[in-house]
């Protein structure tokens, strides 16, 4: 947890282009620059946004060029190995796999993203409020978190699944996943505003009468933005593997469609005999995790601002 | 204790104070570690202070850490609860007053802190930054943008920098936004946290100068915390001299300075080096044993007699009693202003 | 005394009594921006028993200097030049030999005495082993010597004391404790780096004190360096102003301080407040702020704030010519411009408002 300093915060956008760059003499690099500068020198960071970028149009634009779609289809042939026509091969019921790897993927990915931003969203104002106010609050919110740890998610999945009959939609997997994976998020958020609310920028806020409201908003989350687009990061490859695991019990998402996990599900007893049923998509779940992984790591060590000048 | 001690110096002004404490109290808990958190103690901050403000004057309030001048200043704003006491502003008490009702206050009492890069959003441009006290006070709206203008100018910044952010400003240029953010209320009172501090030599004094000129074209009342006896000299009126939360000395700058009488006061005053070879090798040095106290737990009686060299050298056991027994009040003995010695006898040092 | 011709800091030939001699040193840090030349070209010699006092504010190679005389910066700088300690060179000298001279013959004293004591020995115990680490002597022996090092630097109940953890001292007692191992082998240099920034000014003067009782213990000569004008005053010989990584100014302390010849120096006193004058009394900032280390101009790097630039300025930058008393010398084209009687405020202008100039500013890495 403390490895992430988020003291100092990020520049905000609009850094980058800086008004008058001619009338500084020495280069003066912002913030925002100086991160970049620092997250395009990660190269394995850098190699990871590329295929990122690769993993998102193959599964967004993909779909809309592809003859094919996952679905079962009357004029693809059933079981066979990849040819060009089916670069993945098909299923014995007749989906083409490489159709069902983009939709997969995308699914995932929208999983993935939804649960990300809700968590991010709860986790950060919760852990904002409770580090800003501190004391008995603090000890509330912070108790509540306790509790919600040790309710072991897929327990609490199954319930909700196994309620909603018929079949699980990504959004469904999405609000549940997310409204109980903001907890990490929180405690990170509220460990980093508890030193930050000490500094003498939030006093000189109160000391101008500004409300709770507005010192936790415009002066205490902006701060900690280091922090959350790094946590978010890690959610995000996080939430891809719960919900593969999710799908591949069951839980997730129900065919016809289809996601990463239940993908793999479908194709548990292929390994050996039919690999390319089985090795696509786990190949894409490992790909996105890493990637988003790297990004993240990247992100924090740019945002870092321990980290030295001086190139080593 | 006598009521509101620290009678107005013979030339203070002779209008009624602007700003004015009286018996002031903090207390910080201490807590013990784990779920239960217990309370073990307590942390004399600050105990009893009464202070006044004029108009137009600079009062400093001076002392080493820990001796509670910062805590007695965020009291008087009222930034933090008081254990005990009342603050007066242009007679009202500010103490009971709840966060709206300080919300206006607070356009006449600003503050100026010691770190500008800590008291600085570094997400904020200069422009939002200083004028963010005209949103939230709700003034921005008309001619917010030229108020902004003005006051870069009146600090000796430009127009142009206020869409740049904190961090491409050096500190002298950065505690001058501080200084702009405090004053975009047109504040009467203007409370200077140690404002020089953390500035090189040649670029505190541009903002020493600044202070200066700021409080005769606006009219302002300071009240300046410093552990820095050269630049309270340089800019206050009246001084008051803080030891472990309570005021030993205070007096106008020239008494003070002239004729210390409490033996802290004199400690002080020779333990600053003067930039000066021949004067300082010449100096009579008054050098104090050992440390502060531990503020959970104060000496008692005088809270200086532990670390005083009069105590220690030129008292007999009888008179030590007094100090061990009684807790001195802060009235003149004789030596022309207050001091809370028992033995207060005024020397010229410097 | 040897006489130091002018434009070198170098004398003729090695004198006996220097125990401390820098030599051209210059430092560089590579950084994104570039390189950043901390230090640039700084000589000057240390006398046995003689304490010079290094002035200068942030970022203008004051503390880099030492570091690279006593061995201690990052392997990534780059040093130049030489500095040698009673004749042995430091610069380039392996770590190994580095440290048999470290603690024997030249001793640290920075900022903060928590970097310099490990929290898990005693005092008596981190003593003790400085002296072990350089001598033969039996640990009741060390013990006892530590004892009497805690007695001269002026902590009361030095045999109680010997027993406590670094924690369960203040930082003014601390500071003593680091100043005891300094002396613990009675080095020849002493080097202080602003030894009393963190301390309150009556524990200063503690600490000031307990310098002033090691030096006359041990006879070591000391390097005093900080941005506090008043602590050299009282307390050095001589005195060095550092200024964009040069020295701009060396000269005894009575001739710097009342017959400045570099306008820097001048204006750093004006800019000053004292104790012993009052409110009437006008400070002279200096405008704008210290030029970047990475892209310094060339020419004198004070002449864009400086009240007495000129053309010649800006073009070539100035040596440390040998300006009027006793080894005193001036880096300033124009320093016979600068007579006894010149006033900060004949100079500087007194005004406070755009006192800095704007963009000019680099944070120092």
């Amino acid at each position: 947890m403390s490895e992430i300093d988020a003291t100092r915060p990020a520049e905000p956008p609009g850094a980058s282009g800086q008004p008058d760059a001619e009338a500084i003499t020495t280069e003066e690099r912002g913030q925002f620059k100086t991160v970049v500068v620092r997250f395009l020198r990660h190269r394995l960071a850098m190699i990871s946004l590329f295929v990122f970028l690769l993993i998102l149009a193959f599964a967004f634009l993909g779909p809309l060029v592809w003859p094919y779609d996952h679905t079962i289809q009357r004029d693809v042939p059933a079981s066979i190995s990849p040819t060009w026509e089916h670069p993945f091969g098909t299923t014995s019921a007749g989906n083409d796999v490489f159709a069902q790897v983009m939709r997969g993927t995308q699914q995932s990915l929208k999983v993935a993203f939804t649960v990300a931003a809700i968590a991010t969203t709860i986790g950060a104002i919760y852990g904002a409020v409770a580090g800003y106010f501190g004391g008995r609050v603090d000890d509330i919110l912070m108790r509540i978190v306790d509790v919600i740890l040790v309710i072991p998610l897929l327990v609490l999945v199954a319930a909700i699944a196994g309620a909603t009959r018929g079949g699980t939609s990504w959004y469904t997997i999405a609000l549940i996943i997310g409204f109980f994976g903001w907890t990490s998020l929180s405690r990170l958020v509220r460990s980093v505003v508890l030193s930050l609310r000490e500094q003498e920028f939030v006093e000189a806020a109160r000391a101008m009468g500004a409300s709770d409201i507005r010192i936790i908003f415009a002066h205490l989350l902006p701060n900690t933005a280091g922090v959350i687009i790094v946590a978010a990061t890690l959610l995000i490859a996080t939430t891809i593997l719960a919900e593969a695991g999710l799908s591949f019990l069951g839980l997730g998402i129900q065919a016809p469609d289809t996601s990463l996990g239940l993908l793999i599900e479908n194709a548990r007893s292929a390994p050996f005999t039919r690999p390319w049923l089985f090795y696509p998509p786990g190949f894409f779940i490992i790909a996105i995790a890493l990637t988003v992984n790297f990004i993240g790591d990247g992100l924090r060590d740019a945002l870092d601002p321990r980290q030295t000048l001086v190139r080593r | 204790m006598t009521a509101p001690d620290a009678p107005p110096p013979p030339d203070a002004p002779g209008t009624e104070p602007i700003l004015s404490a009286s018996h002031l109290v903090k207390h910080f808990p201490v807590r013990s570690k784990g779920l239960l958190r217990r309370q073990t103690g307590e942390v004399h901050a600050v105990c009893d202070v009464s202070l006044e403000v004029h108009p137009g004057e600079t009062l400093g309030i001076v002392g080493e850490s820990g001796c509670g001048k910062s805590t007695t200043a965020r009291l008087l704003l009222n930034l933090i609860p008081v254990t005990s006491g009342e603050v007066h502003f242009e007679g009202r008490e500010l103490t009971a007053l709840s966060r709206k009702e300080m919300r206006p206050i607070r356009r006449d009492l600003q503050i100026v802190f010691q770190d500008p890069f800590a008291s600085l959003d570094s997400r904020m441009t200069v422009f939002n930054l200083i004028s963010e006290p005209l949103r939230i006070q709700g003034g921005f709206k008309d001619g917010g943008r030229t108020r902004v203008r003005e006051l870069l100018d009146l600090v000796g910044l430009k127009a142009e920098h206020g869409n740049r952010y904190p961090h491409e400003f050096s500190g002298g240029q950065r505690q001058r936004i501080g200084i702009a953010r405090a004053l975009a209320l047109d504040p009467k009172v203007l409370v200077l946290d140690e404002p020089v501090s953390a500035l090189d030599v040649s670029i505190q004094a541009g903002v020493i100068n600044l202070l200066e000129d700021l409080q005769s074209e606006l009219d302002l009342s300071y009240v300046l915390v410093s552990h820095d006896l050269s630049v309270v000299r340089h800019l206050v009126d009246r001084v008051a001299v803080m030891y472990l939360g309570r005021i030993v000395e205070t007096g106008t700058a020239e008494q003070l300075f002239g004729s210390p009488a409490h033996p802290y006061t004199q400690a002080l005053i020779t333990a600053i080096p003067l930039p000066d070879p021949q004067k300082e090798r010449a100096r009579e040095r008054i050098t104090l044993k050992g440390d502060v106290p531990n503020p959970i737990d104060p000496p008692s009686g005088c809270r200086f007699r532990t670390r005083c060299p009069t105590f220690e050298e030129k008292l007999t056991d009888g008179e030590r009693q007094a100090c061990i027994d009684d807790d001195p009040e802060l009235i003149d003995r004789g030596q022309g202003h207050p001091a809370a010695c028992h033995y207060a006898d005024a020397r010229q040092l410097v | 005394m040897s006489s130091v011709p002018p434009d070198a800091g170098r004398p003729p030939q090695r004198d006996p009594d220097v125990v401390l001699e820098v030599d051209e040193l210059s430092v560089a840090f590579p950084t994104e921006d570039g390189l950043v030349h901390a230090v640039r070209g700084v000589s000057y010699q240390l006398r046995r028993g003689e304490v010079l006092g290094i002035v200068g504010e942030s970022g203008s190679g004051k503390s880099v200097t030492s570091l690279a005389v006593m061995g201690l910066l990052p392997s990534s700088a780059r040093v130049t030049g030489s500095a040698r300690i009673v004749g042995e060179e430091m610069v380039g000298l392996k770590d190994v030999a580095i440290s048999r001279i470290r603690g024997e013959r030249v001793a640290m004293i920075f900022q903060d005495p928590l970097t310099s004591l490990t929290p898990v020995h005693t005092i008596g115990r981190q003593i003790g082993e400085a002296i072990r680490a350089h001598r033969k002597v039996s640990k009741s022996v060390a013990r006892d010597r530590s004892i009497e090092l805690l007695e001269t630097v002026g902590i009361p109940n030095p045999q109680q004391r010997v027993d406590n953890y670094p924690h369960e001292l203040s930082g003014g007692m601390r500071q003593r404790v680091v100043v005891a191992i300094a002396m613990a082998n009675e080095p020849d240099v002493i080097i202080a780096d602003e030894p009393t920034t963190a301390l309150d000014v009556t524990v200063q003067a503690q600490v000031l004190d307990a310098l002033r009782s090691a030096r006359e213990a041990t006879g070591a000569a000391m390097i005093l360096i900080t941005h506090d004008l008043g602590v050299v005053a009282g307390q050095v010989d001589r005195v060095g102003v550092m200024y964009a990584g040069r020295l701009v100014e060396l000269g005894a302390v009575d001739d710097v301080f009342y017959r400045p010849r570099m306008p820097y120096t001048l204006g750093l006193l004006g800019s000053l407040p004292r104790v012993d004058e009052d409110r009437g009394h006008r400070l002279t900032p200096i405008v704008g702020t210290p030029p970047s280390m990475v892209n310094l101009p060339t020419g004198c790097p004070f002449a864009p704030r400086c009240p007495m630039m000129e053309s010649r300025c800006l073009e070539e930058e100035p040596a440390l010519f040998a300006a009027s008393g006793i080894e005193h010398h001036a880096a300033c084209h124009f320093h016979d411009r600068l007579t006894d009687d010149t006033a900060p405020t004949d100079l500087f202008d007194t005004a406070a408002a755009d006192s800095e100039l704007t963009g000019e500013y680099e944070e120092q890495p």
